[in-house]
């Protein structure tokens, strides 16, 4: 039988809330973060809103040396590494290098950064542009960054899909350490697009929502969706092959990476069948699931296809259905690991976050049992977590309670 | 030009790489190799940069490595002003 994977440890910078405690008792208040943008004046653009980490400063919590050579995306994956390991009681000190790992997703990469140094090679010259500018924008700086700030140097890497970057670089954490490449892997993604560079870059995207009230603008399944809202954050886990640290007590394992698929849409939407591969995976029967965290798009044609699909799975009504997102956005990169430590969070708390601002379920979503507005009591040992990117990536994650 | 001090460097080594936990420059640093200092040949680099752009004065990216410490790259840059 295969050694399970166990996540021990979070870190999570969310716009609701910095920290795992702040971002769950955000969630259960209903608090949403989506609002007017504050990092840069964005009055002149279309487009306005976005769920902003605003509680999150890296000079906060970093020395001025990795300050200088960052974007504010890989500031917010050290701290939520550091986070993480705090979490899972792990002194990286203590093992050995070769046994961690680092898998992080980004979509993006450090668009923050790279538009200052654009700005100084345009406006004073090449000579003038930070000779960090060369890997501080790259997608693979995270998880650079981590590998160097811990001494991790077992296999790693980085996983580039949109949306579903964060599941599936979550997934290769546990491929890793089912191949033995390393034991324990530092896992997930956060990412930010909120500078004007960035924000130009999504603007002609017709997915995102033109709606200018915050309460209004981000609604998935329901009747008046009209796209979604970009954020910013994300999460990183500590995924551990159980037994590494020797038994871990309950508290200290939030839940087992159980199975995972990802399928890709050519002409139709594949979905059903990732979240049913994932369930085999698993060795989980869809009765068995007790919540399921949807990629909630926001875009109907695509809230019909996603409720399509978990109806075709789960049946009618046959599983409660969340949407947190509702409250900061959709993180890109960091929206799955986010999504999946909340599923974490579902576990220990026995409690599903809602689905907010929804007053209508549009009719051709009303297949799905959709958790709005408060918080739903019920024991939950099985999650999963769906996320697609933006090209026909699907991605599902199944994680449940901890063996004990 | 005057000459280019242990203080400017200093000052430089500030702006552009700034201190890392567990390493202050605010000592006698003179001799203490970049290396202990957290400074890679990036951050080296990143100096060199400034260096010319505050005084004119190209180090070759072929001696960037041989500069080990701040007096040497001090002693260096002062032997491009002559």
């Amino acid at each position: 039988m295969t050694t399970p994977v166990i996540i021990t440890g979070m870190g999570v910078v969310a716009p609701n809330g910095v920290g795992s405690d702040a971002y769950w008792e955000a969630l259960l208040a209903g608090k949403s973060a989506i609002g007017q943008i504050n990092a840069f004046d964005a009055s002149g653009y279309p487009v306005r809103l976005a769920g902003e980490a605003r509680d999150f400063d890296g000079a906060d919590h970093l020395p001025a040396r990795m300050l200088k050579q960052t974007d504010r995306a890989t500031q917010m994956s050290l701290v939520a590494a550091d986070w993480a390991l705090a979490d899972a009681g792990v002194d990286p000190a203590e093992y050995t290098d070769y046994d961690m790992g680092v898998v992080t997703s980004s979509a993006v990469g450090g668009f923050g950064f790279g538009q200052a140094e654009l700005q100084k090679l345009w406006g004073k010259g090449s000579e003038y542009v930070s000779v960090y500018q060369s890997y501080a924008w790259f997608y693979a700086v995270n998880t650079g960054q981590i590998s160097i700030r811990h001494g991790m140097r077992g296999a790693s890497g980085v996983l580039v899909s949109e949306q579903t970057g964060g599941l599936d670089a979550i997934a290769h954490a546990r491929r890793n350490i089912r191949n033995d490449a390393a034991k324990l892997v530092l896992t997930g993604g956060l990412e930010t697009t909120l500078c004007p560079w960035g924000w130009v870059a999504q603007v002609p995207n017709p997915r995102i929502s033109r709606q200018p009230e915050a309460h209004e603008a981000f609604l998935p399944f329901d009747a008046a969706a009209s796209g979604y809202v970009p954020g910013e954050g994300g999460a990183i886990l500590v995924a551990e092959r159980a037994g590494f640290r020797g038994e871990r007590h309950p508290e200290h394992c939030y839940g087992e990476i159980a199975g995972h698929a990802a399928t890709f849409d050519a002409r139709h939407s594949t979905l059903a069948r990732a979240i049913s591969t994932a369930l085999a995976d698993a060795g989980v029967a869809p009765s068995a699931v007790d919540v399921v965290f949807a990629d909630a798009s926001g875009v109907p044609e695509l809230d019909a296809a996603e409720a399509a699909a978990l109806t075709e799975v789960f049946g009618r009504r046959g599983v409660p259905v969340t949407a947190p997102k509702t409250m900061t956005g959709r993180l890109y990169a960091g929206g799955g690991p986010l999504d999946l430590a909340t599923a974490l969070l579902s576990i220990r708390h026995n409690v599903i976050p809602p689905t907010i601002n929804i007053t209508t379920v549009a009719p051709d979503c009303a297949g799905i049992d959709l958790v709005v507005a408060e918080p739903r009591q019920r024991r939950v040992d099985v999650a999963v977590v769906i996320a697609r990117g933006y090209g026909g990536f699907n991605s599902v994650l199944v994680v449940r309670r901890c063996a004990h | 030009m005057a000459a280019f001090t242990l203080t400017q460097l200093r000052d430089t080594m500030h702006d552009t790489a700034g201190e890392n936990d567990g390493v202050s420059f605010g000592g006698d640093i003179a001799d203490t190799p970049f290396e202990e200092l957290d400074f890679d040949s990036l951050a080296i680099m990143e100096i060199a940069a400034r260096i010319k752009q505050e005084f004119g004065l190209v180090i070759p990216d072929t001696e960037i490595g041989n500069l080990k410490t701040p007096q040497v790259m001090v002693d260096f840059v002062n032997s491009l002003a002559v």
